[in-house]
């Protein structure tokens, strides 16, 4: 999917747990989460640190949309 | 039922014109004629099918004329309307191989007739087409002819007759790129132990699954004015809105879902869930932020940081889903996206 | 370790007074079967039946499948740390009820339960039809989670096939094998010039619902680690998981290995069989990265010449087939490793999530994707009322007639990644 947004000429970041599978599928922008069942979550937190944790990835994701890359990347 | 009718494609050597001094003989249809090779499917074909014309074409003449060639073959075989149309076999002839590719996939796209051709796997018509048409791999010379025909004869009985084609290894076709269960006659797991112990004392072994290569596509320019952006959200993780009101299935999704979230501020367990079968939904059907992190998005645009968060989400379950059906999903949301004047897309996986 | 495997041939299945194995026939006392299976408060209620190879019959939701086993003699007791006590399981004497499995169901707790036809296009895909089923239908009580009730309907069949074994116990098996495996110093002046091969075998352990233990541990929760080959045929693995059912392992597909006992059947003579090695396949990156680098280690160790690697499941896990291929290759083990695939249903798609070059030897057990028509069966145990819900499934898959249009990816075992069956794609 990601490299359809991409081909569509829109950036794009792939926050996803398993960065070896978004290598492979070709995703330029990647961004590493934290599990696959709660990617941008922790659920042994409070909701108050996991909220906290999901905006540091989101920012994460928001600086790599504005960071020029030449190949894929692991942010 | 009468017999089934087929048309032969041969170039000039195997009609014994003449080897490469006739090889600028043009294209011609010999109704009613079995020539050549055709003579050997004639008698594989006992009384199932029978070839109602030859065409005999220069590999010169076609390649060299390629686009009158082509309109004169396919008219030929257009006005005999076979059920099966059958080029070759090429064997390591590098024109001919090409010639046959090109014939028997102009017949079977435009035509939508069956087609099939045979060929050594090292004649470079199998690398052109072999993913385009049902090629059968043959020796390198002539002399495997009857071989040949034993594969290709049954092959096109079956295309003539509409009936399931088998895997590459059971029918000698060459892999096509698309995968055909069968039930091989060991068990996978001493399929296994022998492919080991021939890989272990340097015997030669085929492996069941060859890997693949992938497509990339090149990154696009990075965003400028992140405060004025339009960001939109898509996930592979399934979020849907509570009781999954377009059914998308746990798994091999058969469709994606295009959801509103004006005045969405946060994923609740009360109102968003996932559709995903593949991993353990409850983190996630505690609050759907945790895959698709609209809660945050919508602080930072309220902060100013992002210009704003895209008013329509899309999601599907990457569970299972076939890539060229998320190729598809995909194509079309983001043409979607593009339309809406998105700058940015955070895509979440699961 | 030696093991001593008496196989008891189960030609039928009765219901009966008394619960007892004649002649090659087991008889099952109803209500003494129900108070084991009742022994957990968390279920409500449970129905039997029994499903016999032909019939005309359909079990589904179906959760795990079992073989009935019973410990005649040496150490520990069938599926030790579960049902019986920790102790190390694998040597002396054991029987198996072959020919015969208990099979849970009941409510669906995940998307991920599977269909057994007795006959009919669906049976083809299937081990678990050419068995005699006896099959236990468990009702949850109200208002429990389903992770709770998902175990206790675990539980509940592990203690009616353990009982079930039982009844074996003074008989006299039908036939006999041995399987025998040496200490690492042992095995290397019995066999010098023989190539050392081990077994690699990823258990599913995605978290909830999706787990395997061993000795009654949590996968997820252990280290990359070993055993001998003969524990698992005690019930040293357990299936606890909801993946999809095509190539989910039940605990009857962990006591019949198949790569264990291929194996075997080489060991000694082109090869030699030095041990079994347990990997998981977790969630988190750091785990699966961890993990691989433990299984890549283990085999330079272990100075083994190739292994075996197994999947369960797909997607992510795939990452982990690549990640211990390439790493136990870079240490210049060679590897075949056996997987399942996901090429869509016109079979065009990229099978595996993940690819590497080093995986140049691959067995498949096919595309779960491919659509197989399952005509209406006259009985069915169990419930349809999710046929359309499961993984593999989808809202469309009834037909007029009755019938259902669904992917492999539904029924039990079909394209099983221990390469348990002879379907196979190119």
């Amino acid at each position: 999917m990601v490299k359809e947004v991409e081909r569509a000429g829109i950036p794009v970041v792939h926050i996803c747990t398993v960065t070896p599978i978004s290598l492979t599928v070709g995703a330029n922008r990647i961004v590493p989460a934290i599990a696959i069942p709660h990617p941008l979550g922790n659920p042994a937190m409070t909701a108050q640190e996991e909220k906290a944790i999901r905006r540091q990835i989101v920012e994460k994701a928001l600086d790599a949309l504005q960071t020029e890359v030449s190949g894929q990347t692991i942010f | 039922m009468g017999k089934l009718r087929v048309v032969h494609y041969i170039n000039q050597f195997f009609a014994n014109i003449g080897g490469e001094e006739k090889a600028d003989f043009p294209a011609e249809l010999r109704v009613g004629e079995v020539v050549g090779p055709g003579l050997a499917f004639k008698a594989s074909f006992k009384d199932e099918a029978e070839i109602i014309a030859t065409i005999v074409c220069g590999d010169s003449y076609f390649n060299e004329n390629l686009e009158t060639a082509k309109a004169q073959i396919l008219e030929m075989v257009k006005a005999q309307n076979p059920d099966v149309f059958i080029a070759g076999p090429a064997f390591n002839a590098g024109r001919y191989g090409v010639a046959c590719g090109t014939v028997a996939d102009m017949v079977s796209s435009e035509l939508g007739i069956p087609a099939i051709t045979g060929m050594y796997e090292e004649n470079p018509g199998a690398d052109m087409f072999k993913n385009k048409v049902l090629t059968i791999a043959t020796k390198n010379s002539a002399a495997g002819m009857r071989d040949a025909v034993a594969k290709m004869a049954p092959l096109a009985l079956k295309l003539a007759k509409n009936e399931k084609i088998g895997a590459s290894c059971e029918e000698g076709y060459m892999p096509n790129g698309v995968r055909v269960n069968f039930f091989e006659k060991e068990r996978g797991s001493k399929r296994a132990v022998k492919m080991l112990l021939s890989k272990l004392s340097g015997k030669p072994f085929t492996t069941e699954y060859p890997m693949p290569s992938f497509d990339r596509v090149d990154p696009n320019p990075a965003v400028k004015d992140m405060a004025h952006a339009r960001v939109a959200l898509v996930t592979s993780g399934g979020i849907v809105p509570k009781g999954n009101p377009d059914h998308i299935e746990s798994s091999s999704a058969s469709h994606y879902g295009e959801y509103d979230i004006s005045g969405v501020f946060d994923l609740t367990s009360d109102t968003y869930e996932t559709a995903h079968g593949g991993y353990d939904p409850c983190y996630a059907n505690q609050d759907a932020d945790r895959v698709l992190p609209v809660d945050v998005l919508r602080d930072l645009e309220k902060e100013g940081k992002i210009g704003k968060l895209h008013e329509k989400f899309y999601t599907t379950t990457g569970n299972g889903t076939s890539v060229a059906s998320s190729k598809a999903f995909a194509a079309e949301f983001s043409a979607k996206l593009k339309a809406d004047g998105v700058d940015a897309v955070i895509l979440t996986s699961t | 370790m030696r093991l001593e495997m008496g196989h008891i041939h189960i030609k039928d299945i009765r219901f009966s007074e008394e619960s007892k194995i004649v002649d090659g026939v087991l008889f099952v006392c109803e209500d003494e079967i129900r108070k084991i299976v009742l022994e957990d408060e968390k279920i409500k209620s449970v129905t039997f039946d029994i499903a016999k190879p032909g019939e005309s019959t359909r079990i589904t939701p179906v959760k795990d499948v079992i073989e009935p086993r019973v410990k005649v003699e040496g150490r520990g007791g069938i599926f030790p740390g579960v049902i019986a006590k920790v102790d190390t399981v694998g040597s002396g004497k054991t029987y198996a009820l072959k020919g015969m499995a208990v099979v849970t169901a009941g409510r669906i707790v995940g998307f991920q339960e599977g269909i057994i036809d007795m006959s009919g296009p669906g049976a083809d895909y299937t081990p678990f039809s050419k068995l005699i089923n006896f099959v236990m239908v468990c009702e949850p009580e109200e208002g429990i989670e389903p992770h709770h009730y998902e175990q206790a309907v675990r539980l509940a069949g592990f203690r009616v096939a353990v009982r079930l074994g039982e009844l074996a116990k003074e008989l006299t098996p039908d036939e006999t094998k041995v399987y025998e495996t040496c200490g690492i110093k042992e095995g290397i002046e019995k066999y010098p010039d023989l190539p050392r091969v081990a077994y690699v075998h990823m258990l599913q352990s995605q978290g909830l619902l999706h787990d395997t233990y061993v000795y009654g541990v949590d996968a997820k929760k252990s280290l990359t680690t070993m055993m001998s080959p003969t524990e698992i045929m005690d019930g040293a693995i357990v299936s606890g998981n909801c993946v999809s059912a095509c190539d989910k392992n039940t605990t009857y597909h962990h006591l019949n290995n198949p790569v264990i006992h291929d194996l075997f059947e080489e060991h000694g003579k082109t090869l030699n069989f030095v041990c079994h090695i347990l990997t998981n396949e977790n969630v988190y990156l750091a785990d699966k990265m961890r993990s691989s680098d433990w299984t890549a280690k283990l085999c330079r160790m272990l100075d083994l010449d190739g292994v075996i690697v197994s999947q369960e499941g797909f997607g992510n896990p795939d990452t982990d087939l690549i990640m211990n291929c390439k790493k136990i290759e870079a240490e210049g083990v060679k590897t075949v490793i056996i997987t399942d695939e996901y090429a869509g249903r016109d079979g065009k798609s990229q099978s595996l999530a993940d690819a590497d070059v080093a995986a140049d030897a691959v067995v498949t057990g096919g595309n779960a994707n491919q659509l197989i028509r399952l005509p209406k069966l006259d009985k069915v145990i169990g419930t349809l009322d999710y046929v359309t819900k499961i993984a593999g499934s989808s809202a469309d898959a009834i037909m007029d007639d009755g019938s259902y249009e669904v992917e492999l990816q539904v029924i039990t075992g079909a394209t099983n990644e221990m390469g348990f069956n002879c379907l196979s794609a190119r």
